[in-house]
């Protein structure tokens, strides 16, 4: 298929979902829909909570932090005694806590970085109960704070920001749940295994080898792991693997998955702030971002190794074909990692680490810019509403008004909230890549040398920080020190952009709007957008210029030298 | 009191670049060196801690290029505190003049059994009483409950001529330090002591309390987390280099931290919102707060009053209108005559308004004529004249004089007088021996670009609305002249009050003006409420700011000011992050130099070596902030616009300016660094 055609047309599907999924999920979190009434009825009045009840910001807080703290411990402990529960065909042991610790934090915040290979280490029961019921939770939990906040600007003079409980049920039930069922039922016409049969050991008499064929639940997984934005593979192999990832078809569908809610979000996002061209705005900013970083690391692997190109014995017209499926070649391998890292999934289907410097430095920019472009299910738009705000708020003074974004102004309260969402990633990330790459700990796990070898650690915790879960590997994360900074990262990477978002939406609830006239800067117009679009490059490149110039930049610059 | 003083008000003490506030702002920027000035701005405290880091380092391991890195981050701190103390420099020499005429005067207290006393002012309670006669100066300020008299206020206002203050009324109060030119009052103090109008005006130039504004703290927040991250970003530098094979000296970690956060907007700041208030002072507006001058920048309403403001306040002939069977000229002629002796502004307008449409000039000058004067009960005046009795006044008057002469009153008189009273004006009618000749038409002017200053305020997003005590008529005639966007007509103090709240429940800021005591509950609903200096206590106190002029237009320079305030901090801001790219560019090839010589390619201003890369850089932080301190003092250019406009052009020139221009200024410092040879 011809790959600007293949663009093309999943830039159109992406309009319709933009448009009607949007749409779906205004009615769903304004409490339109009632058709799964009888699922949402009894589970609300088991945990005794009125579909009508609304909770101040203080409150929706406390019922997310609880449910995520429960959360956490349920899933540590079904991982660590999963060897005394049903469904493991395969007889697998316990997790040790550390990996545990690190696996419940990872899914329970949306990240799923994974310091283990699926298919040995995890049973049947761990990857259904114990995994995927997060990729569910942890997504909706994403959408259930940005419909918070995207409330706070809406509202006037309003005491609450919805009910947390009321907002994650829905969106598991109305949204994540139904999709999900119909591209499970996709993904296993088009090969993917759903079973809860053991492996099949195969004897490969040819070359006199015994195999041994995993199987599972997979196509129900793979459906919620794009969809939710969680990224954590059945398999080591991730997207890479036929199962999760059979066909031409299913890549292209996975990439559609992946991009549906966040990229729908943005027209929510209008709808419910009552003009639609903010929405537009938020998502052209979004667009710009995503297909820049594309064009980049398109550019990048298609130019393939300079110091190979040299030798003569390209592959594929010298692109860089290093570490990825031939079933998709380099242009699809590309699309589907670049949208993976921007969008907080981190499902890859090619080997991140083979990609030259540049096409490395790409998938690192679209952590790096917060994950913002489109980023994950919710978190995406309210990471960047962050930023918006305080481009609004150095572009508002500029025309000699207190700033206002969304008829809100902007004052003490949003800029201190904004700040820290903003800075806790970058702090986190260059903090923990600095103690690793001092402390012998750290050091013992690098396996590469020179630039390549600070890429990989820095790559390690802005995945995590940025709960993005894709690896650059290279490093042998599965140690206490890993799994226990991993697990740090991941955690002030959610909850420190979360809470921060939350307490925002509170405050934006309880102020009352502003007029708009013509002294007000006008924030659906292209020169939001490019604004908007240059603050987040800015923040990323003043954050992170000196370590990735120390990186990808230094290893760029020696002219395809390994290391 | 010293007579050169103030000729024209607060306005005229001191230029901005008079070198005594000079060479006093040096000294001052000197002696804002300690520890605890320093902290009061966090992020000029990381620059001074950071100096002293480069001053121990270049100590203990003394180089060339260390203590050069110290002298220069020494200089950034000192140019902010630079900035600052000009800033300052104009409200302390304002102040100290001011001081000077606050010598303590004696006052004569009136006691209770009616005995005047002689104390010093600053004894002075709350309702006590004063006498003041000709020659004396208010020792306080009050409201005066017995007598009229001339007073003085050039010692406030900078206007010389006397103003006329008398008990009861709008023009009750009087402030200390004025001086009575003549008669006698008595004044009932309502200050106490070092809470005077004068006092607080010392305060207020000083700036001794002020306080930082809403949107400064805001600011002031972004800035500090700018800040914070760029520690983490250099304190992790140190380990990637290591990782890297390389160091860093802690010098140079410290230049490049001080390169990186926000020093340019850090260290101009507090002078741009010190500024912004002289700026106001510099208008002859006293604003109590630095919170109600950015309030000013955010007003969407202005409540203006129409006389004074939108039309001259005196009404003026603009047409004569002869009935039936009478002339022009007749009209125009019988009107000038009558009026001839009248020395009221309509009476003036009519003579000159039939001066310039007819050319008649004072040729009957010395003629013998007998003014009969306007009187309440014949409500008409005019003269008798060579045996004429030539009057003119309201048109049921004229009629019932008419009428006593037994004459006829023309058919179209009623008619013309309607048209004229529905066109907003108001009908004078002429009349020669009790024969009706015709009508004048006085009309109220609207001043004469007042319509174009509205549409500018309209292109702000500012509504403006007409407050007159007229019809609704007359009212809206004159809206419509003006251009206003509403009006209130037969305004009271109640319904001015109530459309104040109406405005404010859709978000929306209002700002007005009052001189009277009925205004002051207006005023101080109003989120800037200007009282005129001329006004009652009650509407001083009232108000967040005090108009010197009394200049019923001032509102509109106010929300400028205000407005201008609030986009030179941003502007500024953005010049100052933008930069932080340039700089990156000078430093991080530099840093990296000898573990990857590969890194020489993002060397894009080929700068000389790393030592000058990391000079210039600094060189240039430093030198920056001296450049735009008169951009700071002054204020970005503001022409009023919408806001998309204004944003396109302040984004261009200090978004794009502010990546480029340290590319161009670091080269050029690098290229004298270079030419020194002393690398």
């Amino acid at each position: 298929m011809n790959f600007a055609f293949e663009l093309g047309i999943l830039v159109v599907l992406l309009g319709f979902i933009w448009r009607y999924l949007g749409a779906y999920l205004v009615a769903v979190y304004n409490g339109r829909l009632g058709f799964l009434d009888f699922i949402e009825k009894p589970v609300l009045g088991l945990l005794g909570i009125n579909k009508d009840s609304e909770q101040s910001w203080q409150r929706y807080l406390r019922s997310l932090l609880v449910f995520s703290a429960v959360s956490i411990g349920f899933t540590f402990l079904l991982l660590v005694f999963q060897g005394y529960l049903p469904l493991n065909p395969q007889h697998l042991k316990g997790v040790t806590p550390a990996l545990a610790f690190n696996t419940a934090v990872s899914f329970v915040t949306n990240t799923d970085w994974q310091n283990y290979a699926g298919e040995s280490t995890m049973s049947n029961f761990s990857q259904m109960v114990a995994l995927t019921t997060q990729n569910f939770v942890s997504a909706s939990i994403g959408i259930a704070v940005a419909i918070a906040l995207i409330r706070g600007f809406a509202r006037d003079k309003s005491p609450n920001i919805g009910n947390f409980w009321v907002d994650m049920i829905r969106g598991v039930i109305y949204v994540l749940l139904p999709i999900s069922i119909v591209m499970t039922l996709v993904l296993v016409w088009q090969g993917s295994p759903e079973t809860l049969l053991a492996n099949v050991n195969v004897h490969d008499s040819l070359n006199s080898v015994n195999q041994v064929i995993f199987r599972g639940p997979i196509a129900s997984q793979e459906a919620i792991k794009e969809f939710g934005t969680n990224g954590g593979g059945f398999f080591n192999a991730n997207s890479a693997h036929p199962f999760e990832n059979p066909t031409g078809f299913t890549n292209f569908l996975e990439i559609l998955l992946i991009l549906a809610i966040p990229v729908a979000l943005t027209y929510t996002f209008g709808k419910m702030v009552g003009n639609l061209k903010e929405g537009i705005a938020i998502l052209a900013v979004m667009a710009l971002l995503f297909f820049g970083t594309f064009a980049l690391a398109l550019h990048a692997e298609q130019s393939g190794n300079p110091a190979i190109n040299a030798t003569g014995v390209t592959s594929v017209q010298g692109a860089n074909m290093v570490g990825k499926e031939s079933r998709f070649g380099v242009p699809n391998s590309v699309l589907f990692d670049v949208t993976t890292t921007q969008t907080s999934t981190g499902a890859v289907n090619s080997s991140t680490d083979s990609y030259t410097p540049i096409g490395g430095l790409s998938l690192l920019a679209g952590m790096v810019y917060g994950e913002v472009s489109p980023g994950g299910a919710g978190s995406g738009i309210y990471t960047l509403l962050l930023f918006a705000i305080l481009t609004v708020f150095i572009a508002g003074l500029m025309v000699g008004r207190t700033p206002e974004y969304l008829k809100k102004k902007i004052q003490r309260n949003e800029i201190i909230w904004a700040s820290i969402g903003i800075l806790v990633m970058p702090i986190t990330v260059l903090m923990l890549t600095a103690l690793t790459v001092a402390l012998p700990y750290g050091r013992q796990a690098i396996l590469n040398r020179g630039p390549h070898a600070l890429t990989e650690i820095l790559y390690a915790f802005t995945s995590q920080a940025n709960n993005n879960g894709s690896a650059f590997a290279g490093l042998s994360t599965n140690t206490a020190y890993f799994n226990l900074t991993g697990a740090l990262a991941m955690l002030l990477g959610r909850f420190g952009v979360l809470i921060p978002v939350i307490a925002l939406a509170g405050g934006l609830a309880e102020k009352e709007e502003v007029p708009v006239t013509a002294g007000t800067f006008l924030t659906a117009t292209p020169m939001f957008t490019g604004l908007l679009v240059g603050v987040v490059l800015l923040v990323g490149a003043l954050n992170f210029f000196p370590v990735i110039s120390l990186g990808p930049i230094a290893e760029a610059l020696s002219h395809g030298k390994f290391y | 009191m010293k007579k050169d003083f103030n000729t024209k008000g607060l306005a005229g003490t001191q230029r901005s670049l008079d070198p005594q506030i000079l060479t006093q702002a040096m000294v001052e920027s000197i002696k804002k060196l300690t520890p605890k000035i320093q902290l009061q701005n966090p992020i000029m405290f990381v620059v001074y801690f950071g100096t002293v880091v480069t001053l121990v380092s270049s100590v203990v391991h003394p180089s060339l290029f260390s203590w050069l890195v110290t002298v220069v981050l020494g200089f950034t701190v000192i140019f902010a505190n630079f900035a600052e103390a000009m800033a300052e420099g104009r409200g302390k020499a304002q102040a100290a003049s001011l001081r000077k005429m606050r010598n303590e005067t004696s006052a004569r207290r009136l006691g209770a059994n009616g005995i005047e006393e002689s104390i010093a002012s600053t004894d002075l309670r709350t309702e006590d009483l004063v006498i003041c006669e000709a020659n004396d100066v208010i020792p306080s300020d009050g409201e005066i409950i017995e007598g009229i008299a001339s007073v003085d206020e050039s010692s406030i206002t900078g206007e010389s001529a006397p103003v006329i203050r008398e008990a009861g009324g709008d023009r009750s109060g009087v402030t200390g330090g004025t001086k009575v030119l003549s008669d006698r009052l008595v004044i009932r103090i309502t200050a106490s002591p070092g809470n005077t109008f004068m006092d607080r005006m010392i305060a207020l130039v000083e700036g001794a309390n002020r306080k930082k504004t809403p949107n400064e703290v805001a600011l002031s927040i972004l800035l500090i987390a700018l800040t914070i991250i760029f520690v983490p970003v250099v304190v992790s530098l140190e380990y990637f280099a290591h990782f890297s094979n390389s160091g860093i000296a802690i010098v140079t970690l410290v230049a490049l931290l001080v390169c990186l956060i926000p020093t340019t907007i850090g260290a101009l700041l507090s002078a741009i919102g010190i500024a912004g208030m002289d700026r106001m002072v510099q208008k002859n507006v006293l604003a109590m707060s630095g919170r109600s001058v950015e309030a000013a920048g955010d007003v969407s309403t202005l409540l203006l009053d129409k006389t004074g403001t939108i039309t001259f306040g005196n009404r003026m002939a603009s047409e004569f209108i002869p009935v039936e069977g009478a002339s022009v000229t007749e009209v125009a002629r019988i009107a000038r005559l009558a009026s001839l002796a009248d020395e009221t502004p309509e009476g003036r307008s009519i003579v000159i308004l039939a001066k310039d449409a007819f050319g008649m000039r004072d040729v009957n000058s010395g003629l013998d004529y007998e003014f009969v004067p306007f009187s309440a009960t014949t409500r008409m005046s005019g003269v008798n004249f060579q045996g004429h009795e030539l009057r003119k006044g309201a048109t049921e008057a004229i009629k019932k004089w008419s009428r006593s002469r037994g004459c006829v009153i023309p058919a179209d008189l009623d008619e013309i007088v309607s048209k004229v009273a529905n066109a907003g004006s108001t009908p004078l009618t002429v009349g020669d021996n009790g024969t009706i000749l015709g009508v004048v038409e006085l009309k109220d002017v609207v001043k004469p670009g007042i319509k174009e200053r509205f549409n500018e305020l309209r292109k702000m997003g500012i509504r403006t609305v007409m407050i007159t005590g007229d019809n609704p008529l007359t009212a809206a005639a004159i809206a419509d002249e003006a251009g206003v966007d509403a009006y209130l007509a037969e305004a009271t103090p109640e319904r001015k009050l109530e459309l104040i709240k109406e405005e404010q429940k859709g978000g929306k800021l209002v700002a007005m003006t009052g001189d009277g005591t009925n205004d002051a509950p207006a005023l101080a609903q109003a989120d800037v409420g200007v009282a005129m200096n001329s006004g009652t206590v009650a509407a001083k106190e009232a108000g967040n700011m005090v108009d010197l002029d009394s200049s019923p237009t001032k509102l509109i320079e106010i929300v400028e000011v205000g407005k201008q305030l609030l986009i030179t901090r941003g502007a500024l801001t953005t010049f100052s992050i933008a930069n932080d790219l340039a700089k990156y560019f000078a430093i991080i090839p530099a840093l990296f130099l000898v573990s990857y010589p590969q890194l020489r390619a993002i060397n894009i201003m080929h700068l000389h070596s790393p030592t000058t890369a990391i000079l210039s850089a600094v060189i240039f932080n430093a030198l920056i902030i001296v450049a735009l301190i008169p951009l700071a003092l002054r204020g970005v250019k503001f022409k009023p616009a919408s806001a998309g406009v204004i944003i396109r052009r302040n984004v261009f020139i200090f978004g794009a300016g502010g990546v480029i221009v340290p590319f161009i200024g670091i080269k050029i410092i690098d290229l004298i660094l270079t030419f020194t040879g002393l690398y």
